[in-house]
Order: structure tokens, then C-alpha cells, then sequence
């Protein structure tokens, strides 16, 4: 795998992008981070993924990979021989495939949007509404140390990219997730202990402030 | 070789398409249609999330999301494989079906439940647009988006053949037509000629009636919200 050329088009705050990188690193694979800027797109990242324009995008030598849930399958399956992140068992899998779905589907990332964006009412049903979602995932993880079960898996890179937005949902919200989801605050908390992770994760004071950049840019403070 | 069930409702594009799976397979399963305005104690209790259909019953595992289930029987069941061996050839039959997902399936709904020449015009060009990169950018000149054969892709667009046929006359309007969309209006033909999908799908005339039943809901809903 000497002269493998392998790229990562992303963006530091993104929940998707940082599942990629999560993945090649669970896998000791080396890449170089390219970090977009959303509002002047590089050439490379409009030729690359031309149907969405968005990232992430993986290039492994010139040939591009996009959909973050895709990037990790496919990083599983060419890296195969180290830290499988998919069970080989087709039900667990299938199970993980699910929950992942469940994630991007309910999209906890725009439950948790609607957190900062909204007020009053809307507000409160949006909190509602984000527990709801965490509940039904600890579920999923019951008494696992991780989603994967004794190892660190395709779940658990699926949903710990979004745990540094936590902060920004819970200063934003007024409340707090450890409270009414203390086992999956404890599953996030072994996961940051995992170079893999802590090291691609954005520090989430910074997320925050980035959150309070984007109501002032939408006007909702 | 353990028990598989589907449970399933007759007019769905998202059953059909683990029918075709499992045929194509060759595995025997158990047809089990649901009452959706009355669900079974077994579909509230194996899809407890979404409580919809399809749901996969393998050896008592319950597996849904039609396409979940889909790569589940891939898995399961690898003879006949209906998704490419080589990992960027699989990714890209991935995100293309994920295109469909994001891009295609809306567009058809809002194409289904436009009511209004502005609303309908507005619509048609919008879901003319997404078909025109399936058909350009995805099929080229494949005869099906698998290749020579079948594959997970073709599955999951089927419903663009027959169910958007039913749906067309519902609303009265062609968008996929061979002037406009001759690759993907092929695709379509072939698609339905092949045995598998041939036998099984739902009577024309039934499922008519009942796209039409539901356009006429749409419809009705619109004019009385006026």
C-alpha cells in the first residue's frame, strides 16, 4: 500500500467530514487534510464531487468517494486487514447500517439546528424532540462499551463526530444532555479517549463560538 | 436454512423491491401483506422504530429499511451478486442509489402531489432535471444501470418504470418519454421484460386504481385548503 495517494476534501466543524478521517485513522491510513472553504469551493472539490458540491470527499489515487456513510464502507473494505469498523456478521451489520441511516434520517444534526435557531415553543419541541432521538440510541447501545459492541465500530464513527456539538446544543438549549443521557455522554467520553478521535474532533468551546457566528450571521440571537 | 418472512403492503415500491431481491436469489420466503391502517403485532414489534414495511424476517431477525434490507439479502445470500466486487465501483453504485434517494424520490412527490399549472409545471421540470443525470451521468449507455445485467441499482429505481407509469396517468401528465429521456424510457421497457420483475409485478389495472385513489386525496386535500 506504499504508494497509495490519499486525500480528504473537508471542513473542521463537519459532523460528515470527520467521520471520514475518524476512519482512516482507526485504520493507520496515511492521507493530507484539505480544508475547504464552503463559501469559494476549490476547483478540485467542485470536479470531484460535481452532483452535490459538498463535502467530504475521499480520493484514493484520483478517483473520488463521496457520501460520508459511503467514505467509511469503502475505507472498511480496502483497508480491510486492520481495526474492522463493520461486524462480518450481515445482521450486525445490517443493524449498524440502520442505526446509521437513523442518525442521517432524524438527522440529529438538524434536530440539534433547530436548537439554536428557534425560540419559545418551537424550542422547547425541538429539545424534546433531540432527547428523544439520544434516548433511542442509548437504547441501541444498552450496556456496550461501544455501539460495535468490544470494539470501536461503524456506528460509533457515525455518531461521535456530532458529540462535539453537544456543548453548542447545550448552552443554546439550556440544558443538559449528560442529565438525561448519561450512558451515551459515558460511550461519547470512552470514545474521545481514542487518538482517532480526540485528535480529528474540533474542540467544542470552538464549535460553539462557531454556532454563535452562524445565529449572528442568520440574524437569531 | 432458516424461516424468511416479508411482511409487506401490495402497492409498495419499497416491498417490491426486496421481492425482486429475494428472487433473483432464488430464496423462498413468506409473504405476509400488513393492514397498514390495522399493523400486526409482528410489524409493531420488529420495526418498532418507523412501525412500516418492508420488514425482513430472517431465523426471527428483523431487519427494515428496504434498502438496508437489500444489501442485507447481497450479504446473506452472495451468489448472483447484484452490487459490484470492486470497492469504487460499489461506492459509486452506493451513492448513486443514495442520489435517488435524495434527489429522484422528492422530486417524484412533489411531481405526485402538485395540484396547478404552476405548481405541476414547476415540478415537471425539477423531477425532468434529476432524471436527466440518472439517464446521462448514471446509465449512459448501459442497458441497465448494473451493467448487462441487473443490480442493487435497478432495484431500486424500478419504481420508475411501472409505479411512475401509474402515477403519469394519474396526474395526466409524460415526463419520461422516449423524445425526451430515450437511455432512461429504454431502461424502463427493459426493465420490465426482465422475467423476475415481469412476474412479479402488481396487476396494472389495480395499481392504477389505486395511484389514481391517491392522487385524487392530494388533489382534494389541495382544494380544500383553498
Amino acid at each position: 500500500m506504499a504508494d497509495e495517494e490519499v486525500v480528504v476534501l473537508g471542513f473542521w466543524t463537519s459532523t460528515y467530514g470527520t467521520r471520514a478521517t475518524i476512519a482512516l485513522d482507526e485504520k493507520g491510513v496515511k492521507y493530507e487534510y484539505r480544508e475547504e472553504d464552503l463559501s469559494n469551493k476549490s476547483s478540485l472539490l467542485l470536479q470531484m464531487n460535481p452532483v452535490h458540491k459538498k463535502i467530504p470527499v475521499l480520493i484514493h489515487n484520483g478517483k473520488p468517494v463521496c457520501e460520508s456513510l459511503i467514505i467509511v464502507q469503502y475505507v472498511d473494505e480496502v483497508w480491510r486487514d486492520k481495526a474492522p469498523l463493520l461486524p462480518s456478521d450481515p445482521y450486525q451489520r445490517a443493524r449498524a447500517r440502520f442505526w446509521a441511516d437513523f442518525i442521517d434520517k432524524k438527522v440529529v444534526f438538524d434536530a440539534g439546528k433547530k436548537l439554536w435557531s428557534t425560540k419559545g415553543e418551537e424550542h422547547e419541541a425541538a429539545k424534546k424532540e433531540f432527547i428523544e432521538i439520544l434516548t433511542q440510541l442509548e437504547g441501541e447501545l444498552g450496556d456496550k462499551p461501544y455501539f460495535g459492541g468490544e470494539r470501536f465500530g461503524f456506528l460509533d464513527v457515525a455518531l461521535i463526530t456530532f458529540y462535539t456539538w453537544f456543548y453548542a446544543f447545550e448552552t443554546c438549549g439550556n440544558f443538559s444532555i449528560e442529565a438525561e443521557c448519561p450512558k451515551l455522554i459515558a460511550w461519547a467520553k470512552r470514545c474521545m479517549q481514542k487518538d482517532s478521535v480526540w485528535k480529528t474532533l474540533p474542540d467544542h468551546k470552538k464549535v460553539y463560538e462557531f454556532v454563535i457566528g452562524m445565529k449572528k450571521m442568520f440574524g437569531m440571537e | 436454512m432458516a424461516e424468511v418472512k416479508l411482511l409487506g403492503f401490495w402497492p409498495s415500491f419499497f416491498v417490491h423491491r426486496v421481492i425482486w431481491a429475494l428472487k433473483l436469489k432464488g430464496v423462498s420466503y413468506e409473504y405476509i401483506e400488513e393492514d397498514l391502517s390495522n399493523k400486526s403485532q409482528l410489524l409493531l414489534q420488529s420495526n418498532p422504530v418507523y412501525k412500516k414495511v418492508p420488514v425482513l424476517v430472517h431465523g426471527g431477525k428483523t431487519i427494515a429499511e428496504s434498502l438496508i434490507i437489500l444489501e442485507y439479502i447481497e450479504e446473506t445470500w452472495p451468489e448472483k451478486p447484484l452490487l459490484p466486487k470492486d470497492p469504487h465501483e460499489k461506492a459509486l453504485a452506493r451513492f448513486w442509489i443514495q442520489f435517488g434517494v435524495e434527489k429522484i424520490r422528492p422530486s417524484l412527490g412533489a411531481y405526485f402531489r402538485a395540484v396547478g399549472d404552476e405548481e405541476q409545471e414547476k415540478a415537471t421540470k425539477e423531477l425532468h432535471e434529476a432524471l436527466k443525470i440518472l439517464e446521462e451521468q448514471v446509465l449512459g449507455d448501459k442497458i441497465f444501470f448494473g451493467g448487462d445485467t441487473i443490480g442493487l441499482g435497478d432495484i431500486a429505481c424500478g419504481a420508475l418504470s411501472y409505479w411512475f407509469e401509474c402515477v403519469e396517468e394519474a396526474v395526466g401528465k409524460k415526463v419520461l418519454e422516449p423524445g425526451t429521456l430515450p437511455r432512461l424510457h429504454a431502461w424502463a421497457q427493459n426493465f420490465k421484460q426482465v422475467p423476475v420483475i415481469k412476474e412479479s409485478l402488481p396487476d396494472h389495472g389495480r395499481l392504477l386504481d389505486y395511484v389514481k385513489h391517491t392522487r385524487e386525496k392530494f388533489v382534494l386535500a389541495k382544494s380544500t385548503a383553498q
